[in-house]
């Protein structure tokens, strides 16, 4: 029984844990690109570019605020800086948007082109990151770290395994059901919501009854800017900042939007959680996991380990390729690439 | 001079002209229909209309007023509402959300204009949670026509209202429109089913090769052998 309990508590820890707060990071990067998707009907392969700008905005202000001595005592101060960053993020998306994808609007360009040209936009953003605060590794946390220890958890229950929970994943599930929340019924109860639901929709009916489409791009930009932002701060506070990773992290993203079914918001939250589940279940090493469990003699010799964590991408892309080959509009019939 | 007047007409989508100066007009509580053999230009009459080409030659006169150069949008706010053929609902919004965008444009308490329209389709106040792509094609097509009404337009535009929907359905159809012609809006129809629309048609407008062949009441040209023997089967 104990051994049973054991075995659990090290799944949650391993696996459970960072994969409800990963996946949770991955919701929100997913949110944005099916929102951008849904409206503006390209695929934007900037969005972790994005990421990465809003999240180096964030960690130099919270560097400035640490400087000045501003902080929130347990929790991060980049929570302070977070709103520094959503304008920033917003506002360069807006001006990207004017010189680049303005333009092929009024063209009438075809979908290729708007990816092709965010392609670039993505090498540029890219750049400038790199060159604003550079290539390595930064540390954005600070505050308690945890909300309570795997000492403490052992302490508390007696058991041989600790669990603990970070703050930042606490604070990432927290932040994401709120902002979920607040997206939803901002899309379901609000006009400026339902007018973006129907551009998405049927733009040529929408343009009908008399939605400015400028209003409906702008407030899409500024929304996959925030949630972009948001999503970027807290994989930073949960892991670290460094710009090359924000690029990775464009194939899950995108892996969980399709997954979901593109263009449809709640798919692309199942779809993160479906990601980071894999993700995290096929690369974990089920060897003490499997010893509490099975008699003494059956404990396996090796590490029990699908797939080492140096490959977790291809996990995302294997999902990728099965779901575009098996069901192309995703679980919730969304539109297809 | 009508409500509403496309006079002498002449334009298409860039290449050859479609429209050859052909006259469209239809009054405040008059239902007007157009016409014609596949490619005659009866949708493009519509839509020449409505502001969506660019008009070469002629002009569009709503109310004693020159709107050739206005955008569609600007039009739908002068008092012009519009049901396409094809993609004429927001398939993923609900019945109810369909309706109020209709009603995008307004500031002002829209419920009672909701109201109206659920009375004259009933079955819409029944199905006003489902999503509109859920909808059979009849019910849809009430669905774009009371979105359109939405803005309590004085001119209703429909393009082939009845494609692909049962006689019934056609039937029931006819029977609003002619209830919405009766609270004074000016309603401009191209339909394929040329025999039941000149029928209800207070006027009726033939159109051959983008430009005017007959025009008369419904009921004379039904009466008309030649309208008869060319363009409705004998």
């Amino acid at each position: 029984m104990i051994d049973l309990l054991n075995a659990l508590v090290l799944f949650s820890n391993f696996v459970l844990v960072p994969a409800i707060a990963y996946g949770s990071q991955l919701a929100l990067g997913a949110l944005g690109i099916t929102l951008v998707f849904g409206i503006l009907r390209f695929s934007n392969f900037a969005h972790g570019d994005t990421m990465a700008f809003g999240t180096m905005v964030v960690v130099l202000t919270t560097w400035w605020l640490q400087s000045v001595g501003i902080g929130l005592g347990p929790l991060p101060t980049a929570l302070l800086a977070l709103p520094v960053g959503i304008v920033a993020t917003a506002l360069m998306v807006l001006a990207t948007d004017k010189a680049v994808y303005e333009h092929y609007r009024h063209r009438k360009a075809s979908p290729i082109t708007f990816v092709i040209a965010s392609t670039g936009v993505m090498f540029v953003m890219n750049g400038l990151v790199r060159f604003i605060i550079g290539p390595d590794d930064q540390k954005l946390t600070d505050g308690s770290r945890f909300l309570f220890t795997a000492r403490e958890f052992k302490q508390a229950t007696g058991l041989n395994e600790g669990l603990a929970i970070k703050t930042s994943q606490c604070l990432t599930v927290v932040l994401a059901v709120v902002l979920v929340a607040v997206l939803f019924w901002f899309l379901q109860k609000t006009k400026t919501g339902k007018s973006m639901r129907a551009y998405s929709d049927n733009e040529n009916l929408a343009l009908l009854s008399g939605v400015d489409p400028d209003k409906v791009v702008r407030v899409t930009w500024i929304i996959a800017a925030g949630l972009a932002t948001i999503a970027g701060a807290l994989y930073g506070l949960d892991k670290s900042f460094k710009p090359f990773t924000y690029f990775q992290l464009l194939l899950p993203m995108f892996a969980s939007a399709i997954v979901g079914g593109l263009g449809k918001p709640f798919g692309a939250i199942a779809g993160g959680f479906i990601i980071a589940f894999s993700e995290v279940t096929i690369t974990y090493a089920y060897k003490k996991f499997l010893t509490y469990l099975v008699p003494e003699s059956w404990a396996p010799e090796n590490l029990v380990q699908l797939l080492s964590t140096d490959y977790k991408f291809a996990v995302s892309f294997v999902i990728l390729v099965i779901v575009l080959l098996f069901r192309p509009t995703g679980i919730f019939r969304g539109r297809v690439i | 001079m009508s409500y509403l007047a496309g006079n002498n007409m002449v334009g298409g989508y860039g290449g050859a002209d479609i429209l050859k100066g052909c006259t469209v007009e239809v009054d405040r509580g008059e239902i007007a229909v157009v016409v014609g053999p596949n490619g005659a230009g009866k949708s493009t009459a519509m839509k020449a209309m409505l502001g969506m080409l660019d008009l070469r030659e002629g002009n569009v006169v709503l109310d004693g007023k020159d709107i050739t150069n206005l955008s569609p949008q600007d039009r739908v706010a002068e008092g012009m509402a519009f049901v396409p053929q094809t993609d004429n609902v927001f398939a993923g919004m609900t019945v109810e959300e369909n309706l109020e965008m209709g009603a995008f444009l307004r500031d002002d308490d829209i419920s009672e204009t909701m109201n109206q329209i659920y009375d004259l389709f009933p079955i819409l106040r029944e199905k006003r949670h489902q999503s509109a792509g859920e909808l059979s094609g009849g019910q849809r097509q009430q669905v774009a026509v009371g979105r359109a009404m939405m803005t309590q337009p004085t001119v209703l535009m429909l393009d082939e209202p009845t494609a692909g929907v049962s006689p019934i359905v056609m039937d029931e159809l006819f029977d609003r429109i002619i209830e919405v012609k009766h609270t004074g809006v000016a309603v401009l129809m191209v339909e394929q089913n040329a025999r039941q629309a000149l029928a209800i048609a207070d006027r009726g407008y033939v159109l051959v090769t983008g430009e005017n062949r007959h025009t008369d009441t419904g009921e004379a040209l039904l009466a008309d052998p030649e309208v008869r023997r060319s363009f409705l089967g004998g």
